[in-house]
């Protein structure tokens, strides 16, 4: 046996480096092809991400300016208020015919001869019919301004507005697009005089949705994403918190909490859509809520965070080292003072940056808003959570499957206002956790 | 101790919030998707016209979704209109009744008419429903025998048809659309090209026979679109020798990209839907919830309004998108129908 040892012993002593230095070229070559792999999977992540964001940022930039004509508008007597009616019937003034009014100021402007009616059924296609509600408010809020001549910005069509930002393809046949090359030829002279120009749409942020593409804005989806994540807060970081808490710092550790911790996991993986049926049961059929309100939203989505920051939480809260715990508890703390007064407040960052994510999980969410009715249509901004609104996904959803071109630059215009979103509210969570972090 | 009783405070105010949940001051519709861009335009032109009441809201969801809401009975917690691009059916009007739905008024608001296009680039296409039946069944005729689709591209069915593979885009089982592609095209085709005789020697039950007219091949030659139909331009798009089934007005709106074929030599466009020669097309409803007449503020003025030949006329907005107005005589009867308040 010994015989054997040393014969190997001293075969292995003579070769020595020649292996050694085997080994080494082979582990590093290793290395090396694993880090080529962690790059290119960097790289093939970053690619995507690029793509992504070129696709709704070279689409979506168009959406935040808006062609819109600004021009002197004769605000007649005799096409708003024929019969000098208006002191007894106030009805008048709510049905006038206000796109006249932006019609034959362009007739003008362009030389088109008030007989002309084919020419003018063209002129009025150049502006949006919003011009209506917005000539009908200014002549509302303020009688006196019939028989002036008052210079108005009204909104481009969004045929124009489209074919002016360049999107229609002008080389088709004229029948086969929307535009005709007379509208174009006076889209063009419009723009030489500065009456059409492009300014800030500030009406994306401002108006509700909009069958005129136009006219529609993400006013009602901001609005109802605010209610929804205000109600989501209120509800889920408390509720959240304090189930952690008790969870991880109080309850025995028995099989009922055992079983409680695998449900809290499994929650987090139920897909969304079932928190939207669960909504409608619960919310809507048996509480009585009504139907597309944000207060029924908010409700369903804090439910769907709820196990999210829950597990975010106790894991937080598990990040506390013993000895803090064992320390106040020595110097003679409660439990519960140990806990609110130490444990919690380190915690702390953990707790917020685990809601926050959370918050924009559920910013993101469209599934379950479906089956409660907020994937809808809805124009006049909520006053209330009550009152039916839609949130911003579902403003995108919806804007993504109408037919107008014009609907196109708005979607990714929508899709870039949530990123933002989205980019706050992350920054928000890494800003927090640096600034409160404490290492040990 | 502080941060917790600021937490029941805040549970007790949303609380509060459920409380006061006021009466209802809005319509409330849901349903049809294809219905959708039509209610839309009425509910916001509602809105502008009639200061006193809010614009409606209107859900999407499709027509099952948007009637079983309907009818899941009367009160303020359930919709006052369902939105249909197909007529309710029996089974459908029968759990209204049990779920105490009882008066329910139909309303036609026009013609949606459905045409196949191709891509822009393609030469002109002249489709007969025989063709597309031939193209995109599940079993055809050769021989007198019935045997799974064997045609690769559509210059086989008929050598009229440009020589390229068939890759055809149709509507999800689920759409309203798709009930009227199978009755007036594949059903139609099934006829045209003997195959119901043939299927009505092999089976003897009536639904089956028609059933079996209406299957569509499986094998990956047409793709059903679930999604929208910006979703079928999409698939176009990419494939560029695809056809597509799209609604008039979206076909409409996207000329420039697309072309529209020929269905038994009539060119889809509103005169030839509304004169009936065009031969696919499909009525549009919506369904009124009567005992919310009077209950819900603006719902009877809205309802007039979407009759009204304003909105559902020739030279209305809804015309201007799409809408196939029904004719004079017709809208006349359907607006007598609305103020006499028949119900089903």
């Amino acid at each position: 046996m010994t015989d054997i040892a040393q014969q190997a012993s001293g075969q292995i002593i003579a070769k020595a480096p020649a292996r050694r230095d085997i080994g080494i070229r082979r582990r590093y070559a290793a290395e090396r092809r694993f880090r080529l792999y962690g790059v290119a999977a960097i790289t093939f992540g970053l690619v995507f991400l690029f793509l992504l964001l070129w696709s709704v940022l070279s689409k979506g930039y168009t959406a935040f300016q808006q062609t819109e004509l600004t021009l002197p508008i004769t605000f007649s007597q005799e096409i708003i208020d024929p019969n000098n009616k208006r002191e007894t019937d106030p009805q008048v003034l709510q049905t006038a015919n206000y796109p006249v009014l932006v019609r034959n100021a362009l007739a003008e402007k362009l030389g088109v001869a008030s007989s002309n009616r084919a020419a003018l059924r063209q002129v009025s296609g150049l502006f949006s019919d919003s011009a209506r509600v917005e000539l009908r408010d200014m002549v509302m809020s303020d009688p006196s301004i019939i028989g002036k001549t008052l210079p108005v910005t009204v909104l481009a069509s969004a045929n124009i507005d489209s074919a002016f930002k360049g999107q229609f393809d002008m080389t088709v046949d004229e029948a086969s697009r929307k535009v005709s090359d007379q509208q174009v030829a006076w889209m063009d002279q419009l723009a030489k005089e500065g009456v059409l120009a492009k300014g800030f749409n500030t009406g994306l942020f401002v108006n509700g949705n909009s069958s005129r593409p136009e006219a529609a804005g993400l006013g009602v989806a901001l609005i109802g994403s605010l209610y929804l994540m205000g109600i989501v807060l209120v509800l889920s970081l408390p509720i959240g918190v304090a189930a952690s808490i008790y969870l991880e710092e109080f309850a025995p550790k028995n099989r009922l909490t055992d079983l409680i911790e695998v449900n809290i996991n499994n929650l987090a993986a139920v897909p969304s859509i079932v928190y939207g049926l669960l909504g409608l049961a619960v919310f809507i059929n048996f509480a009585g809520l009504p139907r597309s309100a944000p207060l029924v939203g908010g409700l369903v989505l804090t439910l769907m965070t709820l196990p999210t920051i829950i597990i975010a939480t106790r894991a937080a809260l598990r990040a506390v080292p013993p000895s803090i715990r064992a320390a106040a508890l020595g110097l003679g703390a409660s439990k519960m003072q140990t806990t609110f007064h130490h444990v919690l407040p380190l915690a702390m960052p953990g707790i917020l940056t685990g809601t926050i994510i959370g918050l924009a999980h559920a910013l993101g969410e469209t599934a379950p808003l479906l089956l409660i009715g907020m994937v809808a249509f809805v124009a006049n901004v909520p006053a209330t959570p009550l009152d039916p609104s839609t949130a911003l996904p579902v403003q995108i959803y919806m804007w993504a499957n109408e037919a107008e071109r014009a609907f196109v630059e708005r979607t990714s215009g929508a899709i870039i206002v949530l990123l933002a979103f989205l980019v706050i509210m992350n920054l928000g969570a890494i800003l927090l956790r640096r600034r409160f972090e404490r290492r040990w | 101790m502080k941060s917790v009783s600021l937490t029941v405070a805040a549970l007790a105010a949303s609380v509060a919030f459920a409380g006061v949940a006021a009466a209802r001051d809005q319509v409330q519709i849901a349903g049809s998707s294809t219905v959708l861009p039509y209610a839309k335009i009425v509910a916001e032109t509602f809105g502008e016209t009639f200061g006193d009441f809010k614009t409606p809201v209107v859900e999407s969801g499709g027509s099952g979704a948007g009637l079983k809401e309907f009818c899941k009975g009367v009160g303020e917690d359930t919709i006052d209109i369902a939105n249909s691009s197909r007529p309710i059916k029996d089974s459908e009007l029968e759990a209204c009744k049990a779920a105490g739905v009882t008066d329910v008024q139909e309303v036609k608001i026009g013609y949606d008419g459905i045409v196949f296009a191709t891509d822009s680039g393609l030469p002109d296409i002249a489709f007969v429903p025989a063709d597309i039946y031939k193209a995109l069944a599940a079993e055809v005729v050769v021989d007198g025998k019935l045997v799974a689709n064997p045609y690769k591209k559509w210059s086989e069915v008929n050598p009229a048809l440009p020589d390229v593979d068939i890759a055809a885009y149709i509507p999800g089982e689920k759409h309203g659309t798709r009930e009227v592609f199978e009755e007036k095209v594949l059903a139609e085709g099934c006829k045209e090209t003997g195959a119901a005789d043939v299927i009505k020697a092999a089976v003897s039950d009536k639904d089956e026979q028609h059933a079996k007219c209406v299957a569509v091949r499986k094998d990956g030659a047409a793709v059903d679109i679930d999604g929208d139909y910006s979703e079928t331009l999409a698939r176009i798009a990419a494939n560029k020798t695809g056809v597509g089934v799209f609604g008039l007005s979206f076909y409409e709106n996207n000329a420039d990209k697309l072309k529209v074929a020929t269905v038994s030599g009539v060119t889809p466009s509103v005169e030839t839907i509304s004169s009936g020669e065009y031969p696919v097309s499909r009525p549009l409803f919506f369904y009124v919830k009567k005992a919310h007449i009077g209950v819900v503020p603006g719902l009877k003025e809205y309802v007039e309004f979407f009759v009204s030949d304003q909105m559902i006329g020739p030279d209305s907005p809804l015309a201007e998108y799409g809408l196939v107005s029904a004719p004079d005589a017709e809208r006349e009867e359907i607006r007598s129908a609305v103020e006499g308040g028949k119900t089903m």
